[in-house]
């Protein structure tokens, strides 16, 4: 594995001089190192608020007055902000690039879209909360979290979801919501072609009933913002999801997820998620294969199945917006002033943190992002940027440092053609297709 | 239990409140939804068809493999690399296309011509752009791309105002349709514009608070309806030979689920709307909605396929043959007849 090339597949494009520390350790133990440890949590992140508490200090706005909905949409969206600006410095900063790739491609995998205003103002802290801490864990611990967290629970609207034999469903004629038991067979465990039917989709969504949020003590109490089993909407009797019987409670839900992350086709799946994204648009099935055994072999060890992703062949894949606007921040060594300048521009790139269209993520193929107008909006950026962070850069020699063999001697050439001015010679840079590409 | 009759669902309605400002009537027993009332007077103009209990041959209820056979217009998902109206282009000679975003949906891509559209107007110095199309000649997604993000900016300028541009990006939301109608309206009546154009709108996936005559479902139909307006008025004189099919991935369940919603379903409802649409009444073989009516218990049951639709404007409005019909829904339904004016 060429180190340019392996940087670029399993990072976030290179910050000058990190080619000499991955050369001198060897491209593939560099990368496997980053993967020891917990993953990193910066201070700036830590200073943001726990889900619990906006969702509870939130939960009055949004029933108040109009004006009130007016200073909830207000402040929830400075809060996304917030949340977005401490992201990309993270991924910006970082010295453990793979793992913020890992963090970013879960979010994605467990969609919880601040389109959704239920999520607006908890979306970043999902993130923080449920996805980051457990990239490098089990992924029968991360569907936990996912699926216990707030964010999950009111996007995909299991909060209110009623079992209709429950005492809340008799007394109030409510009843089932399948909408998160669904998108977990489908986009998060086993997949759509994973080998469940309809039965199953109801029969784990009656599983699920009671789980949402706790509500405070006392009448009238709004929620506390904490994950809450009621029992009270909880579907009583048996259930069956995929041939298996599972029994009253929240135990039978943990035991029911616990099940479909030891599932084989959840093995397949994910693996085929995890080929597409570092390896190539359309997922090698030997790859796929590969990567799914090791998945089932250690028990869905995450650590194992991403150093496993190492192995695999690859090609070249379109940045998204969000890879190629974090690339040019780490060439760059943008600031946090100008890492405010790349959130605007991402937003132009038509992907804000956290703002994907549905539940099935942001595409993850070259197809979804290179359209025209989208190719015409990369140049337009690249021009934005060389002019805000170019003025003073040798766009030759940082090309050089940050895309090492993969720079190509035609756009050399144009980057030396263009020196005497930096700014559209580091534009060039930005979107020669090199540079748009990992 | 007798199937009820259509006073019986209409007491019904009216009972739950839904039917505080009454439906569009269309043919004295299909109606639209009061959020679609901007539509009256193209019902009146009998340019207005809907199709009910119509579905596309997927039977399963996954968003995003509905979605791709929808615009893929094959029988099973995954199939097709191109979507049905980016075949409907090549055989089509010298038409272009547009999709407003972007990116091209799946419905359009595999085809040349097709260029996107979004209110942005920004442009790159030419300098700059010249660099990169050298340095975007060999390389065979980004060179294509721009050069037609290039034309379709140029195509914009030619046919929109600032105004246009104004309000496009000023969309968000359920509002957003009215935007999206207007600059695609525009750009298809303008000099050389594109004579086919696709839009998404999103926002149907209605599992909680759907609402009935004010709410989450009726704030998206009237998006809706103001868009086709928009469109309309944004075509001018062209809408006279305009066909517009409005349609879906799936329906939703007949009955509202626990959360005051509707969960993922099967057949739905699509219009067909234009100054070159046969006057009629609504196209559809009604499937009753009791319970032993429903598909598998739950939905109502589909029983127009889709493509016999989609395939009869396509022969009777863009005048494609038999033999193109087949390469664009291989394996597909006989074209329905007289949904188009000769």
């Amino acid at each position: 594995m060429k180190p340019s090339a392996a940087l670029a597949r399993f990072g976030l494009g290179a910050r000058p001089g990190e080619f000499a520390a991955a050369s001198s350790a060897g491209v593939r133990r560099h990368l496997a190192h980053q993967l020891a440890g917990p993953p990193d949590r910066p201070q700036f992140m830590t200073d943001l608020p726990p889900s619990h508490r906006t969702v509870a200090e939130f939960a009055a706005l949004r029933k108040g007055s109009d004006k009130d909905k007016r200073r909830f949409r207000r402040q929830a969206r400075e809060l996304l902000r917030r949340e977005a600006r401490a992201r990309i410095q993270a991924a910006v900063d970082s010295d453990r690039p793979f793992v913020e790739r890992l963090v970013a491609f879960w979010s994605d995998h467990f969609t919880a879209s601040a389109l959704k205003p239920e999520v607006l103002a908890i979306a970043g802290a999902f993130e923080r909360e449920a996805i980051r801490p457990n990239v490098l864990g089990t992924f029968e611990d991360l569907l936990l979290a996912v699926t216990r967290h707030p964010g999950m629970q009111l996007y995909l609207d299991n909060a209110r979801s009623t079992g209709p034999n429950s005492r809340a469903g008799l007394r109030r004629g409510r009843g089932l919501n399948e909408n998160l038991a669904r998108e977990i067979l489908e986009l998060h465990t086993l997949g759509v072609d994973g080998g469940y039917s309809q039965d199953d989709v109801i029969g784990l969504a009656r599983i699920l009933t009671g789980w949402g949020l706790e509500r405070g003590r006392g009448r009238g109490a709004g929620p506390t913002g904490h994950f809450g089993f009621h029992p009270g909407r909880h579907e009583p009797g048996a259930k069956t999801l995929l041939g298996t019987r599972y029994g009253e409670g929240y135990d039978e839900g943990v035991r029911a997820l616990r099940d479909l992350a030891a599932h084989p086709s959840t093995a397949r799946y994910v693996a085929s998620e995890l080929v597409r994204h570092f390896g190539a648009d359309e997922p090698d099935p030997g790859g796929v294969a590969a990567v799914a055994s090791v998945f089932e072999r250690t028990g869905g060890d995450l650590r194992a199945v991403s150093e496993a992703l190492l192995d695999l062949a690859g090609e070249p894949k379109l940045r998204t917006p969000w890879d190629l606007t974090v690339a040019a921040g780490r060439a760059l060594e943008v600031d946090s002033v100008g890492c405010r300048a790349l959130l605007r521009g991402l937003d132009h790139l038509g992907q804000s943190p956290w703002t994907a269209p549905s539940p099935a993520g942001w595409p993850d193929d070259a197809a979804g992002w290179a359209g025209p107008e989208a190719v015409v909006r990369r140049v337009e950026w690249a021009q934005e940027a060389g002019r805000r962070f170019g003025r003073d850069v040798d766009a030759v020699s940082l090309g050089v440092d940050v895309l090492g063999s993969r720079l190509r001697p035609t756009t050399r050439k144009h980057l030396v053609r263009a020196a005497d001015d930096p700014a559209t010679s580091v534009a060039l840079l930005l979107a020669s297709p090199e540079f748009q590409r990992r | 239990m007798p199937k009820p009759t259509r006073r019986d669902l209409l007491a019904a309605l009216a009972a739950s409140g839904a039917l505080e400002s009454g439906l569009v009537d269309l043919d004295g027993f299909f109606g639209l939804h009061p959020a679609l009332d901007p539509l009256a007077p193209l019902v009146e103009a009998g340019q207005l068809r809907a199709i009910h209990a119509v579905a596309t041959p997927y039977r399963k209820r996954s968003h995003f493999d509905a979605q791709d056979l929808l615009e893929a217009g094959t029988a099973v998902p995954h199939r097709a690399r191109d979507g049905w109206l980016a075949r409907t282009l090549t055989h089509l000679q010298g038409t272009d296309a547009v999709a407003y975003g972007q990116t091209v949906p799946l419905l359009l891509r595999g085809a040349d011509g097709v260029g996107t559209v979004s209110g942005a107007d920004d442009r790159a110095e030419e300098s700059l752009v010249a660099s990169l199309m050298e340095l975007y000649e060999t390389d065979p997604l980004l060179g294509p791309a721009l050069a037609e993000g290039l034309r379709s900016r140029d195509a914009a300028d030619a046919a929109l105002t600032e105004e246009d541009r104004r309000v496009s990006r000023r969309a968000r939301g359920p509002r957003a349709g009215a935007a999206v109608g207007r600059l695609l309206g525009r750009l298809l009546a303008g000099p050389d514009g594109p004579r086919i154009a696709a839009a998404e709108l999103g926002g149907w996936d209605t599992h909680a608070a759907q609402g009935t005559s004010a709410g989450g479902l009726a704030n998206r139909l009237s998006g809706l309806a103001d868009g086709l307006i928009a469109l309309r008025d944004g075509l001018g004189p062209a809408w006279d030979s305009t066909a517009v099919l409005v349609v879906t991935e799936f329906g939703r369940t007949v009955a509202p689920n626990g959360t005051g919603g509707t969960d993922h379903g099967t057949a739905s409802a699509a219009l067909l709307l234009g100054g070159a649409v046969a006057a009629g009444a609504t196209v559809a073989d009604w499937p009753g909605l009791t319970q032993p009516d429903l598909f598998e218990g739950r939905d109502l049951r589909p029983t127009t396929d889709l493509r016999a639709i989609q395939a009869g404007v396509l022969r009777d409005h863009l005048g494609l043959d038999a033999a193109a019909l087949a390469d664009v829904f291989p394996g597909g339904p006989k074209p329905t007849p007289e949904l188009i004016t000769s």
